[in-house]
């Protein structure tokens, strides 16, 4: 047997083993990953991720198997066509082995809001994973793959690589194609990658990068070879420190973890600089209305006419659009189409929607200022680890308020990374957040990479597989 | 307009921009294929799919709003227009909403009011406003025949959805219903003209729809208008347009109020009737489109647009007045086509007589071609060789009315002048000395009125040109003959 026979079928036993604990995928599929095999083992040329195993969240397009959104509405949903993002994977040489499952229509903070059960965070299964690319996180924390595709509107890889104890990076707007990535948030949308190491993130990241024709929003700047960058000297890069945000709803550990972080990259030789942030509070706000204004838009297409779930007994196109919608979407997505819908209605756009987008510029020339005086910016990724099951699905705005730190580089376009900067006392992991100018990703990885090699993490999470 | 009241009418017009594929996908626009054929993820609107802009849209619109007066604008932005219907797939139509594409245009068209006869009676220039002109995307359509169980089932054709559109917007800058009438031909012409659009209203790559309103002379307000759709002609919309205005004034007029609504145009019936009240209108929520960049153009490449378009109908025509000495009328029949109006200049060029070319264009050839129903360029007379008919009847090669018949001939088989005339036998003999040698013989023939003729009755001298004609079978070269027998006589 090959070696990535092996790879691949370990990975698929794995994850089919724990899916019964974690419910971390939403599909397998092992033929399909071994007619991958088969072909790999029989080709001449090796890609760069040539039969590595690999997990793609829920909401990026397959043409071989379902792509549901974890919503009703998609159940049994198969798209025509790949993601761009997931043809250069299989170009690179990548096996995918399944889909993973995720807060509905990417919208979540905890991977509670999936149509088809929730994710169980492998650290403690009493508590979430965070979202709402919970299923990748939970794959790559209980070692079922080394990497995982996700999608970051506000924090959706980020934070549930936080909570999990990996490496989760949204790269600058504009350097992944958003063709194949089922739109949440448009203007915001990233596909992202989280990994347990971050050799692995930038493996990855490196190869599906680059301007694509069928995404007018992807950037045609050069992608940099970050693996060849990751272990450049670090001595001199300036760190910027908003201290002033370490303050307010953020858990205590979170915020010691933290510091010791900063005070960490400070012994490798970089210069810690202190800015301000002041405008990052209403970061939240400007976040929940842009996002959900877009959201309102990019679902209308769900509504039973063409593909997808359709309501049974009904026999008039508005009842079929009403019983469709209602029967079709979970509670937080017809919030959020409902808050949507609002802040774009007459009357209400100038106030709201108009209001908001002013103030997204005004956040961007906040980080401009902001990067006048460092390379990057380090903040937590959440103000908790993360937290029970159960334990803020009936307070929607506690739970958006958990997204203060990360919302901010979506709103602003730039790249963001969360690494693991140690653990609580209850063994849950903390997430540190870097954030980088536009297209310095390079950076972000170099700087985890050294860190990571510096301050390796010695826990491990308690549902793991076996070596 | 009767009691001092008078109309109050704004424009709007979609056309579908003539582009081999969709504007944001690559499918074909090719009108006529299977059901649901000309489509891909992207204007099916499958999850996940992105549009990208189609750039011969964008040149084909500047074209478009160039040739009606329009500044292009140098950034636009494409928004969302959200609404809920089945042949509208993703929900909302890319269209663009506060920065169009181009806006701030003056257009001059000619406008006449019409007899009972529907004879226009007076042209004269108007200058009309166009706020904007914008780019956008079609929806698909709805079924609801010909297909297995109609009365259960509604069927949609996404063929359509992703068509390239321009949306026209006048001020209420209309009067009439027949300057409304001038100012949509003119608008199809024009567009056809530059190569924009086909702008054929049969198959609904042009549509219009009118907001009407009246008031009375001199009130500066206006009052709450009425739009009017399912206009399936410019012949429809003018009639509509009118109805609308009577039924508003005779409204007013018994003490009634206007409500502002959607109405929609019987023909059969000759009347409009309410399709939804203002109540009932969308809120579209129009928000800019995240998936496209904003659209900016540079000033070369407006310039770049500019030199390549050709010369306008009007500015053809008042250079025809100028330049070939022709009538506002037979230069307004001239432009009227592109191809007819290039054909007219080509052929004065080489026959170098303009008077006599657009004599024979408007009489013998226009009539061949609506008889025909083709246009000038896809006619088998061409200009050179017309230009040579032209030639052989200034040398009085052929008379007026074998000319005529000549022509008709070219037109039908695409021969020259001279095989036409050849094979018809209409060379006409100028040779003098078989001339006098016919004139001897009228005259030996005819005694009495070569006698009478003498004596002082000069209306026997045209007998007499008849009977040589006669005896030469028509061909001989007319003048020479009157010549010869007046020397002879």
């Amino acid at each position: 047997m090959s070696e990535i026979r092996v790879e691949v079928e370990r990975a698929i036993e794995n994850a089919e083993r724990l899916n019964g604990i974690l419910n971390a995928f939403l599909t397998i599929d092992r033929e399909y990953a071994l007619r991958r095999v088969e072909k790999l083992e029989g080709a001449d040329s090796h890609g760069k991720l040539h039969g590595i195993p690999i997990a793609v969240k829920d909401n990026i397009c397959t043409s071989w198997t379902q792509t549901t959104c974890a919503s009703r509405i998609l159940s049994g949903y198969r798209p025509q066509y790949d993601a761009t993002a997931v043809e250069r994977l299989n170009k690179a040489g990548a096996v995918v082995i399944g889909k993973t499952n995720m807060d509905e229509f990417a919208m979540g903070s905890s991977n509670e809001n999936s149509a088809f059960g929730l994710v169980k965070n492998p650290w403690d299964i009493e508590r979430v994973p965070g979202g709402s690319s919970g299923g990748s996180a939970a794959a790559v924390a209980a070692g079922i793959v080394r990497v995982a595709l996700g999608s970051d509107t506000g924090g959706s890889v980020r934070q549930p690589a936080a909570f999990c104890g990996v490496v989760g990076i949204k790269p600058t707007y504009g350097r992944v194609s958003r063709y194949g990535l089922v739109a949440f948030g448009s203007s915001l949308d990233q596909i992202g990658v989280l990994g347990k190491k971050v050799r692995d993130v930038a493996q990855v990241l490196e190869v599906i990068s680059g301007r694509d024709e069928k995404d007018a929003t992807s950037a045609d700047v050069r992608v940099p070879e970050y693996l060849k960058l990751l272990d450049r000297d670090i001595k001199g890069v300036k760190i910027g420190v908003p201290r002033l945000l370490f303050s307010g709803g953020l858990d205590s550990e979170v915020k010691s973890a933290v510091e010791k972080a900063i005070e960490g990259f400070a012994s490798l030789g970089t210069e810690i600089v202190e800015i301000d942030l002041p405008l990052l509070k209403y970061g939240i706000a400007v976040y929940y209305i842009i996002a959900t204004a877009e959201a309102s838009s990019n679902l209308a297409r769900y509504d039973g006419v063409r593909y997808g779930f359709r309501a049974e007994g009904v026999n008039e196109l508005r009842q079929m659009y009403y019983k469709t919608r209602e029967e079709g979407f979970g509670e937080e997505v017809k919030r959020r189409i409902m808050l949507g819908t609002y802040v774009l209605s007459s009357g209400y756009y100038d106030a709201y929607y108009a209001k908001a987008q002013k103030v997204r510029t005004l956040l961007k020339r906040d980080f401009q200022a902001a990067f006048d005086k460092c390379d990057c910016i380090v903040m937590p990724t959440s103000p908790t680890t993360a937290f029970r099951i159960g334990e803020k699905t009936d307070d929607p705005l506690s739970m958006y308020l958990s997204d203060i730190y990360t919302v901010t580089a979506n709103l602003v376009g730039i790249p963001a990374i969360s690494i693991p900067c140690g653990v609580s006392k209850e063994s849950l992991p903390i997430g540190l957040q870097i954030l980088g100018k536009y297209w310095a990703e390079d950076l972000l990885l170099n700087l985890s990479n050294v860190y990571e090699t510096a301050f390796p993490l010695d826990a491990k999470p308690k549902v793991h597989v076996q070596k | 307009m009767k009691n001092g009241w008078e109309a109050v009418i704004g424009m709007e017009i979609h056309v579908q921009l003539s582009t081999n594929t969709k504007i944001f996908c690559a499918c074909p626009t090719s009108f006529g294929e299977t059901p649901n054929s000309n489509t891909c993820p992207v204007c099916l609107g499958l999850p996940g799919a992105l549009p990208v802009l189609n750039w011969r849209a964008v040149e084909l619109g500047a074209k478009a709003a160039l040739a009606l007066g329009l500044k292009i604008n140098p950034v636009s932005v494409f928004a969302r227009k959200n609404y809920f219907y089945p042949d509208l797939p993703k929900g909302y139509q890319i269209s663009q909403y506060d920065k169009p594409f181009s806006s701030d245009g003056i257009l001059t068209i000619m406008t006449a009011e019409r007899d009972e006869q529907g004879r226009a009676k007076e042209w004269k220039p108007m200058q009309i406003r166009i706020i904007r002109l914008h780019l956008e995307e079609d929806a698909g359509k709805n079924v609801h025949e010909g297909l297995p169980e109609v009365d259960k089932y509604s069927y949609i054709d996404l063929n359509r959805a992703g068509t390239p559109l321009a949306e026209i917007v006048t001020a209420p800058d209309f009067r009439s219903s027949w300057q409304a009438y001038d100012y949509v031909n003119h608008v199809r012409r024009v567009l056809q003209w530059v190569g924009a659009s086909d702008a054929d209203m049969e198959k609904g790559n042009l549509r219009c729809e009118a907001n009407v309103s009246v008031r009375k002379i001199g009130e500066t307000g206006f009052r709450p208008k009425v739009e009017l759709k399912n206009l399936n002609s410019v012949r429809f919309m003018q009639r509509a347009i009118e109805y609308e205005i009577n039924r508003q004034i005779e409204t007013y007029e018994s003490g009634g109020q206007i409500k502002q609504e959607t109405r929609l145009w019987d023909e059969k019936a000759g009347c409009t009737r309410v399709m939804r009240s203002k109540e009932e209108a969308h809120d579209y929520r129009y928000f800019p489109e995240p998936d496209l960049p904003p659209l900016i153009v540079s000033e070369e490449w407006i310039e770049q647009i500019k030199s390549e378009m050709p010369e306008l109908p009007d500015d053809m025509r008042d250079r025809f007045m100028k330049e070939y000495g022709l009538s506002f009328a037979d230069a307004s029949l001239l432009v009227s086509e592109k191809s007819l109006a290039e054909f007219y200049e080509q052929t004065t060029k080489l026959s170098g007589n303009p008077r006599m070319t657009a004599n024979f264009i408007l009489s013998e050839m226009l009539r061949e071609l609506n008889e025909a129903s083709i246009t000038a360029a896809e006619s088998l007379l061409k200009p050179e060789n017309l230009a040579e008919l032209i030639k052989l009847r200034e040398e009085e090669k052929i008379n007026n009315n074998q000319a005529k018949e000549v022509l008709v001939e070219m037109f039908k088989t695409g021969k020259t002048a001279s095989q036409v005339i050849k094979e018809k036998g209409y060379e006409q003999i100028s040779d003098t000395s078989l001339i006098e040698k016919l004139i001897d013989e009228v005259i030996e023939k005819n005694p009495s009125q070569v006698e009478a003729y003498r004596q002082g009755n000069q209306k026997l001298f045209g007998f007499l040109v008849g009977q040589v004609m006669k005896a030469s079978q028509g061909k001989a070269n007319p003048k020479i003959v009157n010549e010869l027998l007046k020397k002879k006589l």
